[in-house]
Formats: C-alpha cells, structure tokens, sequence
C-alpha cells in the first residue's frame, strides 16, 4: 500500500476512535438533565465518565495533528474554510472541560446549574457539528484551484449537511444513553436503558436517511456495505438493548458509528476534499500530502507507540469497569467547596 | 485593522495564556509526586497532606492548561493556512507526536491518579502521578523542537517546484541546537514556576494568623522544598538561558542586539556592556541615563568578554540585501520592535532574580528547622511579618511572568520572521478567511479567556486558602484495605 493510503487509513481510525469514544460521553453531558433527576444521579453519570473524558478527547487531538503532518493541506483547507463552525466546536470544548473539572469545586445550586449548562451546550455543539462537517467534506464543498474553500458559512448549513448533524446527536444521545445503562445501577440504570430504546430508533432513522443521501450521491460499492452494516448493527445494538444486555446493547452502538464512520472515508477515498466547483480542483490523498519521508517516519511512530497507548488506555477503563450506583457518591464534600455562610442573608 | 493583525494578535493572546497555565503543570506535577513519594516512603501524613492539597490545586490548574491547548492545535490551519501548508512536512510531524505520546498519557494517568485513590494499588498509584510529569516533559520536547524549527530551522530543504519546505533529516529537527538549549531552560523555569507555587501557599498559611500551630510544620517542609526547588531551577534556568543566549547570537543576532537596543557594531576587544535599566527614547537609539554592566553584553552573546557584537543597522542592510528579493522573505523592516525586546528581556531576568530572591530569604528564615526536629517544630515562632504575607502573594507571579516575558522576547524577537531566514509573518496567514471572522473568533476566544481568569482565580485561592485538609493518621489508600463497595474516594 502506499504510504498515503495508509495515513488515510490511519486518520480514519483515529477519527473512528474519536466518534465511538468521546461520541459517549458527548452523549452523557447532553442527557445531564434528562436522565440525571437529582444530585446522586447526576454525579453517578458524571462520574462514569470522569476518568475518561479527557483520554477520549486526545483522539480528536491527535487526527488534528497527525492531519496536519500527513496532509497539511487539507489541515489548511479544512480549519481554515470551516472557520466559524471549528470555532463553535472550540468554543463547546472549553466550556465542556471547564464545567466537567469546576462542576464538584463550588457547593451550591446555582454554581452547579451554570457548570451543568455549559456540559450541556459544550456536548452538543461537537456532537451536531461534526456531522454537518463530515457531511460536506464528503459531498464536497467549493475549492479553488489554489485550495482554498471559497464558500462561506451559510454554504455549510444545506439539508444533507443539517440531517448529519441530527444523525450524529442521535447516535451520540443513544450511545450516552447506553453507556449510562451499562456504567451506572439502580433506577438511573433502567431509565437510561428505556431511554436508549427510544432514542435509538430515531437515530436510526437519521442515520438511514442521512447516509442513504450521502452514499447516493458519492458512495462506492464499499462504503454502502459500510453503511448497510452500521445500521445492522445499531439495530443489533437495540435489540438487544431491549433484552437488558447493555455490555451487547453499547458494543453495538459503538460498532454501528464505527461503521458509519468508515462509511463516510470509504465515500471519500481517494480525495479528502473533493471540491463542488472543479473535480481537478479536489484535495486527494496526494496532492494534499506530506513527503514520503514525512510519512514513512511518522509510520513509524504510530506503529510502535500507539499500540502501548492502546494498552493504558485499555487497563484505564478495566481498572474503572464497575457500575457506580448511589451509595457510591459520597455525601460529604470538601470543605474548600462549602459556600461561606454571608451574616444577614 | 486587518486579518493580518488580527490573527497575530489573536495568536499572541491565546498563546501567551495557555503558556500561564503550562509551566505550573509541568512544575506542579512534578512536586506533588515527589510529596506524594516523600509519603509513600516516610508514611508521614504531613507529605499525604500536602500531596492532596496541591493535587487539587493543580486539577483545578491542569483544568485550564487542557482547554486552552486544544485551540493551540486548530489555530494554525484556521489562522495561518498558508504557513500550515508551507512547514506541514516538517512541523506537523512533533505537533502529531505530542498528541500520541504525550497528550495520551498526561491525560490516560491523570484520571488513574485523580480518581484511583483506593482503586489501585498505591505504588501503582504514585507511578500514575510521575507518568502525568513524563508526559508533560514529551509534551514539552516535542512543541519546542517545533518552536525552535521557526527559530532556527534545520533538517530540510525547499522543493523549488512547490516552494514548501521539505523534511531532510528528522533527527536534525529533533536535536536543533537551538532546541537543546531552549529544552532545559524551558523546563527550568518551569519548575521554578511549580517550586514559587508551593512556597507561595506554603508561605502563606505559614504567616496567616489564622493557620492552626499544629500544621505549621507540615507547611513548613512544603515552603522548604518549594524554595529549594526554586534556586536550584534558578540556577539551572540562569545556566542554560546564557548558553542560548550564545546560540542566539549565532543563528538570529537581530534578536541579540534587540534585546540590548544595540545599534551600532562593537568590534572585538571593545566589549559590549549590558544595560540594566535606561531612561531615554523608547526605541534606545538615545540614552538620557543608563545602568550598565560593562562588558556583559559581549559575554552573554559570545562567551567572551572582549568579543564582537553586532549592531542592528548593521543587521538591518546585510538582511535586506540578502533577503529582499523573495516574495516570502522580502520586508521592509528586519527589526523587531525594540522596547518590547529590550524590556521584554529584563523583566524575564529580573523577575526570576527576585524569585530566587525571596526563596533565599525564606530559607534562611526558616533555618535550623531541620526535619530531624520537627516534633518540637511546633513551638518555633511562625511568619508574622507583614512582608511575609507580601513575599507569598507576589512570589507566585514572579517566575510566571518571567515565563511569559521569556516568550515575548522570543516570539516577538523573531519577527518579522515566521521562520526564520524563510518566510515572514505576513505571507504566513490565510489568504481565505475573512476580517469579520478573525475578529469574531479574537472577540470570543478574549472574553472568554477573560471570564475563566477569574473562576480559575477565584477557585484556586478558595482551595489555597483553605488549606490541606485533616486525613486519619493510618491512611491507606490500598484496594487490600477497602471494602469494595465503600463510597468513591473521588467522584465528580
Ligand atoms: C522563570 C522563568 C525564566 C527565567 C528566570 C529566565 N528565563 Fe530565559 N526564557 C524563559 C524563561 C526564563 C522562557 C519563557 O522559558 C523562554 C522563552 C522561550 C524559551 O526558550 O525560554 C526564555 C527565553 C530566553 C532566551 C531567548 C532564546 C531564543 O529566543 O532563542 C534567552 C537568550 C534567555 N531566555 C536567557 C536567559 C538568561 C540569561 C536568564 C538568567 C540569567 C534567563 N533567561 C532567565
Ligand atoms: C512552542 C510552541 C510555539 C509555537 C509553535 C509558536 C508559534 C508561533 C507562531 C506561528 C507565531 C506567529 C504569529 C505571529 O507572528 O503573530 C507566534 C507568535 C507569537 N508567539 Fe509563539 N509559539 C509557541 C510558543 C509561544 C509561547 C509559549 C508564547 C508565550 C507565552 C508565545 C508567544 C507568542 C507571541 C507573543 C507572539 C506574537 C509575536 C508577534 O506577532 O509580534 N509563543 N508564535
Ligand atoms: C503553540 C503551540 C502549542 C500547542 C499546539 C499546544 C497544544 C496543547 C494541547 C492540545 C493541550 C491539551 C492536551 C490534553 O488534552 O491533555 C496542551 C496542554 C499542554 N501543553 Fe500545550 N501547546 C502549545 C504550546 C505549549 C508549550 C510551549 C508547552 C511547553 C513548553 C506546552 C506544554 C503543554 C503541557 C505540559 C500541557 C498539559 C498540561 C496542561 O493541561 O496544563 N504547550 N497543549
């Protein structure tokens, strides 16, 4: 295979590992108040993540950088052309962080509120986006003949593009919902799993129409296996959900937008940016890539060390494997946390 | 203004703030695990407290740090596409490696360590707090072996049929000589940075009259060991910044004599002073009155008392007859903004001077309080001098702003170079996007940048000041001593 081939396929591992990782805990902080009815229950959820969050999020990290060393012209294309919704999605990440970190450090009502706000709207403004950008990098967006993106926003926000990012707030409310299920116990524990079911079956509408339009216009044989297969499984996923076989019910969610994912790069392959005006204008696999020198060290790099980080990541999430229920959450909080009483309130 | 500006000022911001919350992580972590080591091996409680106190402080601290990092990782394709595509072979490649070894691992054993108190094993445990530091000392190799690409690049060549700068020798960029010298000062100033944080706070309960006397041992050893901690990474930092200072000379001399204001050459034999402070015209073409060290400039630029330094103007028209042709290099100015250098330097300086200066005094203030004797420790009279209480509010600052300081003079120094000898900083920006969205993107990422100054500010002098809280004295936090199904030691 051609080293450009496989930095593509690289990327679109890393952005698989993104979405099925972090599309979870997306999930979770947007369903912070549906499912999280009082106080215990919202830091049991929060808690099922905490440990996480911030691991998955190193995966939408590194596709940033491993685009920008295997092909810095679409790095250049992309960030620059999508502006405003990168924007948006930045700005959604740094209330996410901030919320999830500051949440537990103030005791009171209001301080939490506002936290839980901003977990909220810093989920579900990657969550939509991300699928209104994966929509149009496949369908292709306006590229000059210097590689520009010659489009504004506006050209961003198309039918397709907006039921992308619809589809991609299902799947991640669904997958959230059904990490709920499997990490937590008790009451919280059955209304996820409700939730999930119904949840479900709307993203699986989405992704059915969503990806039907996409592959119509630009899918290969492949990518329409692909396809097929992720909502299999997301229906596989349900299935079982509905027989109370969460670990199944999660493992087929994750599946499902794994597919889905690799759905959208196997439309893609071999352009990363095909462009609406001129076909010769699109950025490819190698006419937006580093040198073979780049890559070849680079491969390197990935081989030897990503399989470590896949262990510790792994023993991660082992050593954290138990559901965490009510009585978990500790009553006390630390004393530094506990608001000052004010004289003559 | 334009999108130029814009994006530079945007750049600088963002930059210079998530650079406030880097070096109190790289030096913090590294602190809490030897506390947390100094428990592990002694079993005493005061170094478990102290681990849990600035444990907190520093999540509270890293919270930022981890946020701000992740705009630093988009702003170059959104704000500087055209720089993105030109160094993409070279300088994607660490930024890429930071991610995979670094950022993975910082974060992976973050969540291990903040949330496996009594979940595993506490060697283990204590492993998961050194691991967050190697990460952030890969972290910090690999983004300054970028840095020190645009200071000084190397291992490349210019594929003239695209005109992008090209990867030759990737063990070239990795051991830059300017890398190897920028790598240990980086580093060193930021332990110093995490060293004045624990004496601050040490410092601090130490002279607050409100401090229980039975914990002033305990604040003791912190302030202790943040001291010494500073002056040894004082050092380290004055030792290194003065071997960079020579390799600057070599491979930016501009940015050397900037720093002094130097205008005209001083031949060898003479020795150019260092001026200390100077009243005159801001650029210093005209000194009304000047504190100088004689012959000083002429050392830090080339080791030698007596040896030659270069002066700007001179600098100035060898630059524009070589660099002038070219569409990427052509400028009409090779000269920095000279106040912003020459003050730029002193403060990075002289900020860190004045942290070892109080490090110093503290130490000898609290000397002969040796470990052996702290049972009687006790009784020993704690800080009651109003000057304490000052010396433990600035010295948290000190060396955190010479951190920024050190990087203006550096960043700002090189302009108007983006790389250096191969592309300024006005061909380096998107061609594509718009005044309007630079300015939207600047407006918000300031106000919010603003607005978690102040909850970071507020959270981390209502953890400070509250103080390390009491654990029992056999404390363990081995899985082997806990019923499995207790509460969480830690939870959101
Ligand atoms: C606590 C912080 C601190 C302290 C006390 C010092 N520095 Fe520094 N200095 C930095 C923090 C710093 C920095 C922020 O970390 C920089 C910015 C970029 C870099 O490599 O380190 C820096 C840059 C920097 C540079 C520019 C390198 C370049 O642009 O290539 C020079 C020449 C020095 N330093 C020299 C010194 C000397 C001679 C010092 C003391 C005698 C000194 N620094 C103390
Ligand atoms: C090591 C990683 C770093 C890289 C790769 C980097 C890269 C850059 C780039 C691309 C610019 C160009 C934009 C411009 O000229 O305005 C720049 C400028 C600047 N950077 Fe850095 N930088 C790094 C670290 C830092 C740090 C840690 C700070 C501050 C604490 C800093 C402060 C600045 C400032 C103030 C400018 C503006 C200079 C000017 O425009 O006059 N940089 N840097
Ligand atoms: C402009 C260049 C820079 C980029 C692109 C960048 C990128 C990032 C990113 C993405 C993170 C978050 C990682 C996470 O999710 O855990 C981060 C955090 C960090 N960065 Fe930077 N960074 C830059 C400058 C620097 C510099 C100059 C240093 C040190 C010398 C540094 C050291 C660190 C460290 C130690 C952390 C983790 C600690 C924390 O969160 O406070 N960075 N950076």
């Amino acid at each position: 295979m051609e080293l450009t081939t496989i930095w593509f396929v690289l990327i679109a591992v890393l952005w698989v590992g993104y979405f099925c990782l972090e599309g979870f805990d997306y999930g979770v902080g947007m369903l912070l108040p549906v499912l999280g009815k009082d106080e215990t229950r919202k830091r049991q959820m929060l808690s099922a993540i905490g440990p996480f969050w911030d691991g998955n999020e190193v995966w939408l990290l590194t596709a940033g950088g491993a685009i920008f060393a295997a092909f810095p012209h679409w790095y250049a294309t992309l960030f620059s052309g999508f502006y405003l919704p990168l924007l948006l999605i930045l700005v959604g990440l740094i209330l996410r962080g901030v919320g999830l970190e500051y949440r537990g450090k103030v005791d009171s009502p209001a301080w939490r509120a506002r936290m839980d706000a901003m977990v909220v709207a810093g989920s579900l403004l990657p969550a939509v986006l991300w699928g209104i950008a994966f929509s149009n990098i496949v369908s292709g967006v306006p590229i000059d003949a210097q590689m520009e993106y010659a489009g504004g926003f506006w050209n961003l926000l198309g039918p397709v593009a907006l039921l992308g990012g619809l589809t991609t707030l299902a799947l991640f409310l669904t997958h959230g919902a059904l990490f709920v299920a499997l990490k937590t116990d008790g009451a919280l524990r059955h209304d996820a799993r409700a939730l999930a079911l119904r949840l479900g079956v709307v993203a699986a509408v989405l992704a059915v129409a969503w990806l039907t339009l996409l592959h119509g216009r630009t899918g290969t044989p492949l990518s329409w296996w692909a396809a097929g297969l992720a909502a299999a499984a997301l229906l596989g996923g349900l299935a079982l959900a509905a027989r109370g076989r969460e670990g199944w019910a999660f493992s087929g969610t994750f599946v499902a937008i794994a597919l889905a994912t690799t759905s959208l790069f196997l439309a893609l392959f071999p352009d990363v940016m095909p462009s609406s005006l001129d076909p010769d204008w699109s950025l490819t696999a190698t006419n937006a890539s580093s040198t073979a020198k780049t890559l070849g060290i680079m491969t390197v790099v990935a081989l030897v060390f990503t399989p470590v980080m896949l262990l510790y990541t792994a023993w991660s999430y082992w050593t954290f494997r138990r559901r965490i229920s009510g009585h978990h959450i500790p009553t006390e909080v630390h004393h530094a946390a506990v608001e000052p009483q004010r004289p003559g309130r | 203004m334009e999108a130029l500006d814009l994006a530079r000022w945007q750049f600088g911001i963002t930059t210079v703030y998530h650079y406030f919350f880097v070096p109190v992580t790289i030096g913090l972590s590294l602190l809490v695990a030897l506390m947390q080591t100094q428990w592990m091996r002694t079993r005493d409680t005061r170094w478990l407290r102290l681990t849990k106190f600035f444990g907190k402080l520093f999540t509270i601290n890293f919270a930022l740090g981890l946020v701000t990092g992740i705009v630093q990782e988009f702003q170059f394709g959104m704000n500087w596409s055209d720089y993105s595509r030109f160094v993409g072979d070279i300088f994607g490649a660490p930024l890429a490696i930071e991610a995979l070894l670094a950022f993975f691992l910082e974060s992976t054993f973050l969540g291990l360590w903040i949330f496996g108190w009594g979940r595993i094993p506490e060697k283990l445990h204590a492993a998961a707090i050194w691991l967050v530091h190697i990460g952030t000392l890969l972290s910090s190799y690999f983004i300054l072996a970028a840095n020190s690409f645009m200071q000084n690049p190397v291992g490349y060549r210019v594929n003239p049929e695209t005109g992008r700068a090209e990867l030759t020798d990737f063990l070239a960029v990795l051991t830059n000589p300017v890398q190897l010298v920028t790598f240990p000062h980086v580093i060193t100033a930021a332990y110093m940075t995490g060293g004045a944080f624990v004496l601050a706070f040490a410092l601090w309960h130490l002279w607050r009259p409100g401090t229980p006397r039975t914990d002033a041992p305990m604040y003791r050893r912190a302030a202790r060991l943040g001291a010494v901690v500073v002056l040894l990474a004082g050092a380290g930092s004055a030792i290194s910044g003065d071997l960079q200072g020579k390799i600057m000379t070599e491979v930016q001399p501009m940015k050397m004599a900037a720093a002094e204001g130097l205008y005209e050459d001083v031949p060898e034999g003479e020795g150019a002073p260092f001026s200390i402070i100077t009243v005159g015209t801001l650029d210093g073409r005209e000194e009304v009155w000047a504190l100088t060290v004689p012959k000083l400039l002429s050392y830090l630029a080339t080791g030698s008392l007596d040896g030659a330094v270069e002066g700007i103007d001179h600098i100035q028209e060898r630059y524009e007859l070589t660099y002038a042709g070219a569409e990427l290099t052509a400028a009409e100015d090779y000269r920095p903004v000279i106040p912003v250098t020459y003050w730029s330097f002193r403060l990075m300086i002289g900020l860190g001077l004045a942290a070892m200066g109080v490090a110093l005094a503290v130490l000898w203030r609290l000397r002969g309080s040796a470990t052996a004797r702290d049972d009687r420790e006790e009784d020993r009279p704690v800080l009651r001098h109003r000057l304490w209480g000052w010396a433990a509010g600035s010295v948290l600052f000190m060396p955190l702003l010479a951190n920024s300081f050190g990087w203006i003079f550096t960043e700002m120094g090189r302009q108007p170079w983006l790389v250096m000898g191969l592309m300024t900083t006005r061909t380096g920006v998107s061609p594509g996007t718009t005044t309007g969205e630079v300015l939207t993107s600047m407006v918000v990422f300031t106000l919010l940048y603003g607005a978690l100054a102040v909850v970071e500010v507020k959270l981390l002098l209502r953890y400070g000041r509250a103080g390390a809280e009491q654990v029992p004295e056999d404390a363990s936090y081995d899985p082997a001593d806990r019923d499995d199904d207790d509460a969480f030691v830690f939870t959101y």
